[in-house]
Formats: C-alpha cells, sequence, structure tokens
C-alpha cells in the first residue's frame, strides 16, 4: 500500500460530526495510518447479501489485500471466511474492528473490541455514538467514526478518483511507489 | 502525520493541483491524454469486481477514463461537490442528471429565464417521456413554492438567467427545495465557480455548459454534473430503490454520497452514450488551470462595456446584473460579489426602421466582435436571441424569458477594453445612418 504523504484539503466531506469533532475522530493521519498498518478486519454485521453495502465494502477490502472476518450471529461462511457470532469468538489477531450496526450496539462492540486487543474500531457512516468512542480512546484504541472504510481506502490509495469523486488530496510530490 | 497535514487550499491552487497527482512511474506534470477505448484487466476476479461496481476503476472510456477524471475532481473541488460526472455537452449534463432523478410522471418546476436549447429539451424531449415541466418566473420565491406539486421531484434554475441576467435567489430557492425534500438544480455556467458557488448556498446538484468560461478558448463542447453529497436519497425513488439493471443495487445504501453520482455514471451515461472525448477534457483542463484569472477580465470588461452601453444614446436598455438600475442588482452583490459574469443583452433605441433590422445592421458591422451562437469564449462574442439561440421558442415563451425582437446579446471577451468600446460605438453609428 502507499498512502501518501500529501496534504489533505479538508473541504467538503459530508459528515454528521462537526469541525471539532472530525479532528478527534476522522483525523487523516490515523486512518492512513490505519489503512497502512492494518491487515486483519473484523466486520460486524458483514451481510451474506452480495448487493449490501457491507458486502461491498468487505469484497472490495478482501481484493486489495485485507483479511476480512465477518462477525454476524446468523454464522455460515461469508466470502469464504467463516463467520462469527461476536468478536470474542474469533480465534485470530484482529487489527480493526469496523462497525456495520446501528449506534446503540456500539458500546457493547467497543467492549468487547477492548477485550480483543484490536487496534482500532471503526464506524460506518452514520453510525455515530461519542460515549464509546471516548471508551475506546481512553482504552487506548485508535477511533475513526461516520467514515467508511472503503471510501478512505479508496481515496488514499487512488481508485476512489477514477470515479470522479473529489478526493481531497492535494500534492505536486510524486508517489514513492504504485498504488 | 496527523493534523499538520490537513490545509484548505485555496481556490487557484485547487484550479491547478486538484484531481492531478503526478504520475509515479512517468512523473508527467501535464495531465496526460488517454486516448483510449478501454483498460485491460489485472485479472479476471477483478474485472467481474469491476463489473459489479465491487471496485472502483476503468473498464470503457464511455463510462469513465484517467483524464476525464482529473478534469472531473478538479471541477468537483472547484464547485466544493462530492464528485462529478463529465459528459459530452451542457445539454447532456442536464439531460442524464434529469434522467437519473425522474420517471415517467414525475414533474420539474424550472426558471422560465433559460438557455432556448435548455426550454426546448424540457418542453418537448422530456414530454415525450413523460415529464411536466412548469415554468415560472424566476425571481418570484413565491410562484416556485405556488407550481410545486405532490409529483414535483426538481427546482431547475441558472445561477444568472439567459439572456436577461436575472439572478437566481439561491438561499430561498434551497430552503423550499429543502421543505419539500427535492434536489435544487442549479445551471451554473454564467456563474462558474469562481464568481459563485451554488453548493455553498444550498443547491444538491450543479451543472455546467463546460463548453463556455470552463473551456474558456471556444473549442471543445462539453458538459458536466457535480453533486453536493449532501442531498438524502433516502425517500428518493429512483436513487434509492434497488435498480433492475445492476441485480437490485440500492445506489444510496451502497454508495451513500455518492449514490447519486455513481448512478449517473454506472447507469444513466452507460446507456445513454453522451461520454465526453479525452481530448476535450484535457481542454477543459487546461481551461480551469486559469479560471480565475480570465474571470477577473471577463467581469471587469463587461461591467466596463455595461457601463458604456448604458450611458450610449442609441441603446434603449442595458440588462446586466452589475449595473445599480437592474431589478437583481442587490442579489447579484449577494450571490455574485466579484461581478454577475459577462454574458449580458442589451436593446438598441427604436429607430425609424424595424427593429429586428436595426439589430442585423448593428451585428453586421462589428469589427471585433464575433457573430456565432455560443457563450464564455474568450473573444467577444454577439447574436440576436429571437432569431437564433431562442427561435423554436413560442412567443409566450419568447415574453416569459425576457426576449424582445430588438434583443441584442453580448459575451465579453478578453480583448483589449478600448477596442472593444471603439466597436460596438462604430457599430451602433453605423445603425443610425
Amino acid at each position: 500500500m502507499g498512502f501518501g504523504s500529501g496534504a489533505v484539503c479538508s473541504i467538503n466531506l459530508n459528515t454528521a460530526l462537526d469541525r471539532e469533532q472530525r479532528a478527534r475522530y476522522q483525523d487523516p493521519g490515523v486512518i492512513r495510518d490505519l489503512l497502512d498498518t492494518c491487515r486483519t478486519i473484523a466486520m460486524v454485521g458483514l451481510s451474506a447479501d452480495r448487493q449490501k453495502a457491507s458486502y461491498f465494502v468487505a469484497s472490495y477490502l478482501r481484493y486489495e489485500g485485507y483479511r476480512v472476518i465477518p462477525v454476524n450471529p446468523r454464522g455460515g461462511e461469508i466470502l469464504g471466511e467463516r463467520v462469527y457470532p461476536d468478536l470474542l469468538s474469533i480465534p485470530d489477531q484482529v487489527d480493526l474492528v469496523d462497525v456495520f450496526r446501528p449506534a446503540s450496539e456500539c458500546p457493547s462492540i467497543v467492549d468487547e473490541a477492548i477485550a480483543l486487543h484490536a487496534k482500532a474500531v471503526w464506524t460506518q457512516l452514520r453510525i455515530v455514538n461519542f460515549e464509546a468512542a471516548e471508551k475506546a480512546l481512553a482504552a487506548g484504541l485508535k477511533v475513526v467514526m461516520d467514515r467508511c472504510v472503503k471510501m478512505e481506502h479508496g481515496r488514499y490509495g487512488g481508485s476512489l478518483h477514477w470515479a470522479g469523486m473529489n478526493t481531497e488530496i492535494i500534492t505536486a510530490r510524486k508517489p514513492l511507489r504504485l498504488p | 502525520m496527523s493534523s499538520h497535514n490537513t490545509r484548505t487550499f485555496g481556490f487557484e491552487t485547487r484550479m491547478l493541483h486538484a484531481g492531478h497527482i503526478p504520475d509515479a512511474v512517468v512523473g508527467a506534470r501535464a495531465v496526460p491524454i488517454y486516448q483510449t477505448t478501454s483498460y485491460v484487466f489485472n485479472d479476471a476476479d477483478y474485472a467481474a469486481q469491476l463489473f459489479e461496481l465491487k471496485q472502483y476503476g476503468n473498464i470503457y472510456t464511455r463510462i469513465s477514463n484517467p483524464t476525464t477524471a482529473v478534469f472531473e475532481e478538479r471541477i468537483a473541488s472547484l464547485e466544493n461537490g462530492t464528485g462529478a460526472v463529465a459528459v459530452a455537452s451542457g445539454m447532456a449534463a442536464q439531460f442524464v442528471t434529469f434522467m437519473t432523478l425522474l420517471a415517467p410522471g414525475d414533474e420539474i418546476v424550472a426558471s422560465a429565464q433559460l438557455y432556448g436549447g435548455s426550454v426546448t429539451q424540457m418542453t418537448h424531449t422530456l414530454k415525450k417521456l413523460s415529464i411536466r415541466v412548469h415554468y415560472v418566473d424566476p425571481t418570484q420565491v413565491d410562484h416556485w413554492a405556488k407550481a410545486i406539486t405532490p409529483k414535483t421531484k426538481a427546482l431547475y434554475g441558472e445561477t444568472v438567467g439567459n439572456p436577461r441576467g436575472s439572478i437566481l435567489d439561491l438561499d430561498a430557492l434551497s430552503d423550499l427545495a429543502r421543505a419539500h425534500r427535492i434536489p435544487l438544480i442549479v445551471d451554473n455556467t454564467f456563474g462558474t465557480p469562481y464568481l459563485c458557488r451554488p453548493i455553498d448556498w444550498g443547491a444538491s446538484i450543479v451543472v455546467h455548459s463546460a463548453t463556455k468560461f470552463i473551456g474558456g478558448h471556444g473549442n471543445s463542447i462539453a458538459g458536466v454534473v457535480i453533486d453536493s453529497g449532501t442531498f438524502d436519497y433516502g425517500r428518493f425513488p429512483t436513487i434509492a430503490d434497488p435498480s433492475p439493471s445492476y441485480h437490485g443495487l440500492r445506489f444510496y445504501d451502497t454508495f451513500g454520497h455518492y449514490g447519486f453520482l455513481m448512478k449517473v455514471r454506472a447507469e444513466t451515461v452507460r446507456d445513454t452514450g453522451a461520454c465526453i472525448s479525452p481530448m476535450n477534457s484535457f481542454l477543459l483542463i487546461q481551461g480551469l488551470e486559469t479560471l480565475s484569472l480570465r474571470m477577473e477580465r471577463h467581469v471587469a470588461n463587461a461591467m466596463a462595456v455595461a457601463r458604456f452601453l448604458h450611458d450610449h444614446p442609441r441603446v434603449a436598455s442595458v440588462s446586466y446584473a452589475g449595473l445599480p438600475d437592474h431589478p437583481d442588482h442587490e442579489r447579484a452583490k449577494k450571490y455574485l460579489p466579484k461581478g454577475p459574469g459577462a454574458v449580458f443583452a442589451f436593446d438598441l433605441k427604436p429607430g425609424a426602421g424595424d427593429a429586428r433590422e436595426a439589430g442585423r445592421k448593428f451585428i453586421e458591422s462589428l469589427q471585433i466582435f464575433s457573430h456565432l451562437a455560443n457563450v464564455g469564449d474568450a473573444r467577444s462574442l454577439v447574436i440576436h436571441p429571437a432569431s437564433t439561440t431562442h427561435q423554436q421558442l413560442s412567443d409566450e415563451e419568447l415574453r416569459l424569458g425576457g426576449v424582445s425582437p430588438s434583443m441584442i446579446r453580448l459575451s465579453i471577451g478578453l480583448e483589449t477594453l478600448e477596442d472593444l468600446l471603439w466597436d460596438l460605438d462604430q457599430a451602433l453609428s453605423a445603425v443610425s445612418t
């Protein structure tokens, strides 16, 4: 991965958070660092339905080289990975917990993420729970809230640009490695 | 590597840099022209994922192209939008917007003072698709409100109306649109993002004929659709409902604030084929790189020409919102403080002869102004709308659109101001001799 060092022109990303909250829960430095260093992502609420947003995110991330472990009480298998009923049942090291569940479920998911020694908790678009976010931060986890992992990966990795979207990345520097 | 690299870059910096990172291998500083129809896939799995929209990437230039993507991201950045889709023309931009948002039986409320081609597209072509348009006086917000019915799915107007220079009340209309949970679509062709950014005033979607000031040199036909990313399409059936052409994909649920544009690109532009040529995208990028400089000179020259004509004994009236006696002058100061564009109309004073004949003689006497059907060229342009651009309109549409038989429309270019004034003066003298 090469997520670059160019400055980010933060002008108009759609979010429910205000400027101060964005600085705390959507720090571009934290986002790039997580995309660069996390390899295993537990997706809480990943659906087996091929046309659901969570399935799009999971298949995208899988192709981009991440291991995606599904967490869903329905069990079974999604994208070739066993589905676990909860985070604590996952036997392997999890770097990032990605949340596709309603905001009200965030506190218990954060408790499990802390117990699992995950590096970070990330909640998808419009999933905002400050209490849960603060609890994760206090436990030393990184937090990203109200952002999509796929969109952010596409933004810094360059592919979202192909779709004509405003990545807000401004730089005159040549990338060091191929994206 | 945290907040120290977060900076809000200025408009001019983004004019030059947004959307283009120098290529990792070659390092080309100018944007390369990817004159290719298609793109080799990494592998079979990747190809399948691209077609399912599970990956962002290039398949075919009818849908996306790397040169075009630079133009799209750059104009999106300048308009403070979340993204953009570039198409073959301004007419295509508004058509793909309507085709993406609307279904048979839906209605639009639109300004009566629009480019003549926009009016014919809405009145006749959209009618064939069972979409009805109600035209209203753009300056009367209560007229817009009264024309909205439960079937209304969008409001449509031009930042600066063509050709009378009326200024859209973006604040009031975006409030009205929000109250009805419908998008406000603004054609910002005459404004350009340098003079006005409708999204900053609450517009949901901005369209452009990029042929005009964005390209700026009269060499390429092009259009672009920009989405603010702020409109909630959750209850908007055409964007929120499962799409039969993508195995039931819900664009808004899956792509969030990119949903509308993803649907424009992956469905409407794919199916209508109204794509832009990579070469034209390259020329538009060249235009954008000097947009602010050109617009400053365009509006300075336009203001001086408008004042000159206003005081000229052979001119009856000048419709430029930069002049204090224009009915929308205050609104122009609010929404376009740098100047209300460089396209405006004026009427010759009625003489002894026929008004149309006087207009013809005036246009044929000009030496520097080019007589043609375009605006927003670096060169100054002139036309007689009643017999050309607005010719297909009925008398009633002409009256509503503010087009009189004696009206002359100018697009003020970047020439030496004194030469433009000289040319207009000598042509006005020729009319009365």
